[in-house]
């Protein structure tokens, strides 16, 4: 059995997936129950300032988008912060820690970018055991409107001065959680790194609206005919937290800063990709909103089992392990040639590959070979696009092969050159750094 | 102790099973199971499906259609094609058009559901009586079409369309034809075939006039006479006979005329059986009467069939449905001679058969099945008078692929043509493309001959 156990910035827990700060962490109640289900950890529901506690409305909080089957591809959400007093939130937390002293417990905050407000509840927080905190600088809706939130995730300088705030006045660790709501992740990232904090979480939730409705023309979730942008989450949004997590883990200004993974993580093939681009691990919400705290068992299960066949011992051993092969286009091996193959006893002559490379792309698909419905890729056409792929419904029935080396390209004439070239020294780039001759 | 009773009578169920019995055999999907059904399907380029259906619906667009909550664009998609779209939904031998060309059959087995994704749109727009055809312009030109069944109905819905008149004849009572008379009941309860009628009269310009038959009450020659065209979709009125000793006892009778009584009986109670009933055949009409049989109390089913289970024109999954019901399909048994007791019915001698170089031989080992009813069921045949000098083949009438026959401004189309399959969904294709041929005729006609050169 491969040892799942997860030490994040010295936070333990017995295997690396947390709850995200949100609803399901939101009372000992539901932490309790996810704790008794296996969760490895929680991130607190948002605690803010002490005194009268933020409002929800009172309609709907929740819209999503759906596949046929209504299976839930995406969810956002309009709900703020926690809405119920600090010291509940404070007393149930330190209660639960002491139930569960093996799980990781951090409080997730946000309150206004006042220094005295966060030297206020920091000791709060520290008291109930907790094991560390996760700055809220992500949510995208209704908190932002009051200069709390992805307002703060937004302005590299706040997250510094924050997050250097509360290295001065708490021991406890620090993981600055990030908006995706930006144009380079790396700015904040660096921000945080440079005001001391001892992890990132991302991403959190991306502005959205999920559908419209069309007879009354509102936005969904709508509440009494008016509607807002909401954090969009869930399964749509894993290729985006996953490229801003790389990202990270590949820049240099931030290399080897701790991650924690967040975004769509459904399944332990979700977790396991996080941590391979460098997340140290992960947390979850929508896969339980969707279908209770039970999904962490196939997690935990898919993830020990994948790890044991192929032969990874502990988390240490696959965290990581992709990033070196994220790299930037223009580092890609041009004379890397690539040409789809069609496997004729898996294909079922749908002939969605013909029609998708015929129309959209680059006419190198057959769909009728002497008089009979026989789909097959013209080498000389192929330009290695993967769109046929992608578009098959047979798993692996269509797959590139790469030519080898010395072998010829029956499209460009030439033979496929051995050696590794790219952009940066291609004679067509105008900026092609050249040798001298 | 009594030998256990035999005779032929109504009244062998209780209300309520009767009621079971021969209500929808599928139900319609609700909208959750049409959306799910719906995302099965690739949308396929050149989609098979639509190739293998003889009226060439767009199959992956309707399907889309209904996966997008458009059921109504859905219906017009398949009415275009297929005015009687919602017919065919019920009675098509999908699993061998359609559903058998779908490409998931390859991957796993199973097909899409086009056949019941085809009724749920269907149905919609039918019930909301969402008429998707206008009539055009009145062209002045009358034509006539004799036969009220799917055949003609198409080919009198696209002529109407086209703006042209249409005068309807029909032998029997009632308009539908077979899907009137000869469809199963638990296939189309609740008087669809009518309904549907009712649905495609509502574009206009068709006139029904029932109980007139040809050879009868008018010649093909008087119609020729009075009309700018014709249409023939006869069907076949004949039933082969078994040519046997005993055929006439009571209790022998035709399966084509119990399905027709069976369907037009208010109370299916007074719809009398046999106890022990004999089928001989192999074909849909066999099945349908065997498995309603069953449904109406018999005891005991058999279906005879003088060839093996792989040539039965009853496609797999009716014989798969014949069985589920308790039907017993018994093969290679060929009738030898109907055994009466007092005037009926009182079993069948068969004799076992065989293929030998490729000729079907009786083996000369016979044995007798216990019956007090049997239903023949051994195909029907083209018959008709009054077509004068119209050509035939193989006793069918001669037409080419735009179901022009021999005769000048004469056309035909559906089970009497010798093209195509004997199915509703084959006779739909033929009257809709009798009606474009007639159009562009019509069209034709009416331009200057260096116009149409």
């Amino acid at each position: 059995m491969a040892d799942l156990r997860n030490d994040f910035v010295g936070i333990k827990s017995p295997n690396p997936f947390w709850l995200a700060s949100a609803p399901p962490t939101d009372k000992a109640y539901n932490v309790e129950r996810a704790f008794k289900a296996g969760w490895g950890g929680v991130v607190w529901k948002t605690l803010g300032s002490e005194g009268p506690p933020v409002v929800n409305v009172n309609g709907p909080r929740y819209g999503a988008i759906w596949g046929a089957d209504r299976r839930l591809l995406g969810f956002n959400n309009i709900e703020l912060i926690t809405d119920r007093p600090l010291q509940i939130n404070l007393q149930e937390m330190k209660q639960v820690k002491m139930n569960w002293p093996d799980r990781a417990l951090v409080a997730s905050i946000m309150v206004p970018c006042v220094e005295e407000e966060w030297k206020a509840i920091l000791p709060l927080v520290e008291e109930t055991g907790a094991d560390g905190i996760e700055l809220n600088f992500g949510c995208p809706h209704g908190m932002s409107e009051r200069g709390m939130g992805s307002a703060v995730g937004q302005v590299p300088e706040y997250i510094e001065m924050v997050v250097r705030w509360c290295k001065q006045y708490t021991r406890m660790p620090v993981i600055t959680k990030l908006t995706p709501n930006i144009t380079d992740i790396r700015n904040p990232a660096r921000a945080a790194k440079r005001g001391g904090t001892d992890a990132v979480s991302l991403i959190n939730t991306i502005n959205s609206i999920t559908s419209v409705d069309l007879d009354n023309f509102a936005p969904v979730p709508s509440v009494g005919g008016k509607g807002s942008h909401g954090g969009y989450c869930g399964p749509a949004v894993k290729p985006i937290a996953l490229n801003m997590v790389s990202e990270i883990a590949r820049d240099p200004e931030t290399q080897g800063l701790p991650i924690s993974g967040i975004g769509g993580v459904t399944t332990w093939r979700d977790a396991a990709e996080f941590l391979v681009l460098g997340a140290g691990n992960v947390q979850v919400c929508t896969a339980a909103m969707t279908y209770g705290f039970k999904i962490v068992q196939e997690m935990i299960s898919g993830l020990s089992d994948w790890m044991d066949e192929k032969g990874h011992q502990n988390l240490d051993d696959i965290c990581g392990r992709a990033v070196p092969n994220v790299t930037d286009w223009k580092y890609l091996n041009l004379n890397y040639v690539a040409k789809a193959h069609i496997d004729q006893d898996a294909c079922i002559k749908c002939g969605r590959c013909h029609i998708a490379c015929e129309d959209t792309s680059h006419q190198a698909i057959t769909s009728m070979v002497n008089g009979v419905r026989h789909f097959e890729v013209m080498e000389d056409e192929c330009v290695g696009c993967n769109l046929c792929v992608n578009v098959c419904p047979v798993e692996n029935c269509i797959t590139m092969v790469g030519l080898e080396p010395g072998t010829l390209d029956q499209r460009t004439g030439k033979i496929v050159d051995p050696t590794y070239a790219n952009w940066t020294t291609h004679p067509n780039n105008p900026m092609a750094q050249v040798a001298a001759e | 102790m009594h030998r256990l009773g035999s005779g032929i009578a109504g009244g062998r169920l209780a209300p309520a099973e009767y009621e079971r019995n021969f209500s929808d055999l599928h139900p319609r999907f609700d909208r959750h199971e049409a959306l799910v059904a719906s995302d099965r399907c690739y949308f396929c380029h050149d989609a098979p499906c639509m190739t293998a259906c003889p009226t060439a619906i767009d199959i992956p667009l309707f399907i889309r259609q209904i996966s997008t909550a458009n059921p109504l664009g859905a219906a017009r998609t398949i009415f275009a094609q297929n005015i009687l779209g919602g017919m065919c939904a019920r009675v098509c031998p999908t699993e061998t058009l359609c559903e058998e060309a779908c490409v998931r059959n390859t991957a796993e087995d199973r097909p899409v559901d086009i056949g019941r994704l085809q009724r749920y749109a269907t149905d919609i727009a039918m019930e909301q009586g969402r008429q998707f055809f206008q009539r055009a312009a009145e062209t002045g030109k009358v034509v006539a079409v004799v036969g009220a069944g799917p055949a003609g109905l198409s080919c009198a819905h696209r002529l109407a369309m086209n703006g042209h008149s249409v005068v309807i004849f029909d032998a029997r009572e009632k308009a539908g034809g077979l899907n009137e008379y000869g469809i199963a009941t638990y296939k189309a309860p609740d008087d669809f075939a009518q309904k549907e009628v009712d649905y495609l009269l509502a574009i206009g310009g068709i006139e029904i006039r029932t109980g007139m038959a040809l050879g009868r009450d008018f010649s093909l020659q008087d119609l020729i006479a009075d009309y700018d065209a014709v249409f023939l979709g006869l069907g076949l009125a004949g039933v082969n006979a078994l040519g046997l000793e005993g055929e006439d006892l009571a209790g022998v009778d035709d399966a084509v005329d119990f399905i027709a009584f069976l369907r037009q009986a208010h109370n299916k109670a007074d719809v009398p059986i046999g106890r022990r009933v004999v089928v001989l055949g192999g074909g849909m009409t066999a099945i349908d009467a065997a498995i309603q049989a069953k449904l109406l109390g018999a005891e005991e089913v058999t279906i005879c069939y003088r060839r093996g289970k792989e040539h039965m024109n009853a496609s797999e999954y009716e014989q798969d449905l014949a069985a589920s019901k308790g039907v017993t399909i018994r093969h290679w048994l060929a009738p030898k001679r109907v055994l009466g007791k007092d005037g009926e019915v009182a079993g069948i001698e068969l004799e076992y058969t065989a293929l030998r170089d490729g000729h079907l031989v009786g083996t000369g080992e016979t044995g007798v099945i216990a019956a007090d009813q049997i239903f023949k069921a051994i195909g029907q045949s083209f018959k008709a008078s009054g077509l004068g000098a119209l050509a035939m083949e193989r006793g069918r009438i001669v037409v080419d692929e735009h179901c022009r026959s021999s005769m000048e401004r004469v056309y035909a189309g559906g089970d009497c043509v010798n093209r195509g399959e004997d199915l509703t969904v084959s006779a739909v294709a033929h009257g809709r493309d009798a009606a474009d041929a007639i159009h562009l005729a019509f069209a034709s006609a009416g331009q200057p001959a260096v116009a149409v050169a």
